[in-house]
C-alpha cells in the first residue's frame, strides 16, 4: 500500500474542516485566531502535496509551490502580529475576549 | 514516505488539532496547535520539502506560537466559564464542517489522478530544496518578495501604532 496525492488532499482537507469548525464554533477570539492558523496551514499543505506530485522535467518537485508556501508563511506571521495587537487593543477597550461580548457592530 | 509514518503524523496533525477546538483552556488549546504544527512539518519532510519543513517549525511552531502564548499570558485569560450555548448554532455550526468534509471525500474519490502513487524522484540527484527556493524566490519570484518585505515593513508599524495607550 502506497500513500497518493489524495491522502494527503483528505489530511489537508479535514484539518480545513476543523479549523473552519473551530472557526464557528468557538466564541474566545484567541481561540478563532488560532483555527484561522490551522487553515491556513492545511493550504500550505495541499500545495506542497501536488509540489511533490507536479514533477517538472529534470524530476524534481516543482519549487514554484514550495516559494507560494514561504509566501504564505510570512504573509501568516505578519497578520498573528497584527490580529494580535487588535486583540490586545480591544481587550483593553473592553476587557473582554469572548466575541458574544462584542456586538455593537452587529445589526 | 512509509505508510506508517504518515498514518502517525497525520493522526497526530489532525488529532491535536481537534484539541485545539475542544480544549476549554486557551493555554492547553495554543499547545495542542504546536504539536499539530510539528506533525504537519513532518508530513512536509516526508514530501521532500525540507525546507518548508524547517520554517514550519521555526516560523509556526516557534515564533507564532510563542507570540500567541504571550498575548494569553498578557490578558491572564483563565479556562472559559461555561455559558449558556445556542444549540442551533452549535449544531448548524458543526454540521456545515461535517458537510465540507463529506463532500471533499466525495470529490477526492472521483478526483483520478489523486489515485496514482506520487513519482519517484530520480536516483541519485541530491534534493537541493533550498538552493532550488532561494534561486526561485529571487529571480521569478522577485518582485512578489519584496512586496512582502513591504508588507512586514507596513505590519510591524501597524503593531506599534496599535500597541500605543491613546489611540489617536
Amino acid at each position: 500500500m502506497t500513500i497518493t496525492l489524495n491522502d494527503y488532499l483528505m489530511v489537508s482537507g479535514l484539518l480545513f474542516a476543523i479549523g473552519f469548525g473551530g472557526v464557528l464554533l468557538r466564541r474566545n477570539i484567541i481561540i478563532i485566531f488560532m483555527c484561522l492558523e490551522l487553515m491556513l496551514n492545511a493550504a500550505n499543505l495541499s500545495l506542497v502535496a501536488f509540489s511533490r506530485f507536479n514533477v517538472g522535467a529534470d524530476g524534481l518537485p516543482n519549487y514554484n509551490a514550495q516559494v507560494l508556501v514561504f509566501f504564505i508563511i510570512t504573509v501568516a506571521a505578519a497578520e498573528v502580529s497584527v490580529g494580535l495587537a487588535i486583540i490586545v487593543a480591544l481587550f483593553r477597550a473592553r476587557a473582554t475576549t469572548h466575541v458574544e461580548d462584542i456586538a455593537s457592530l452587529k445589526f | 514516505m512509509s505508510p506508517i509514518l504518515f498514518y502517525l503524523f497525520a493522526m497526530m496533525t489532525l488529532v491535536f488539532g481537534v484539541a485545539v477546538v475542544a480544549n476549554r483552556n486557551p493555554v492547553a488549546s495554543a499547545l495542542s496547535l504546536v504539536v499539530s504544527f510539528l506533525g504537519l512539518a513532518a508530513l512536509f519532510v516526508g514530501l521532500d520539502a525540507f525546507f518548508i519543513g524547517v520554517i514550519q517549525i521555526l516560523v509556526y511552531a516557534g515564533a507564532v506560537m510563542v507570540l500567541f502564548l504571550f498575548i494569553i499570558m498578557l490578558l491572564d485569560l483563565k479556562a472559559e466559564t461555561r455559558r449558556k450555548l445556542n444549540p442551533i448554532a452549535y449544531a448548524g455550526g458543526g454540521a456545515v464542517a461535517l458537510a465540507f468534509a463529506a463532500e471533499l471525500s466525495i470529490v477526492l474519490q472521483r478526483f483520478a489522478p489523486g489515485h496514482a502513487p506520487f513519482p519517484e524522484l530520480p536516483a541519485g540527484v541530491k534534493v537541493d530544496d533550498v538552493r532550488a527556493i532561494g534561486t526561485t524566490l529571487f529571480s521569478t519570484h522577485n518582485l512578489p518578495f519584496q512586496v512582502v518585505g513591504v508588507l512586514i515593513l507596513v505590519a510591524t508599524i501597524g503593531v506599534v501604532i496599535l500597541s500605543r495607550r491613546e489611540l489617536k
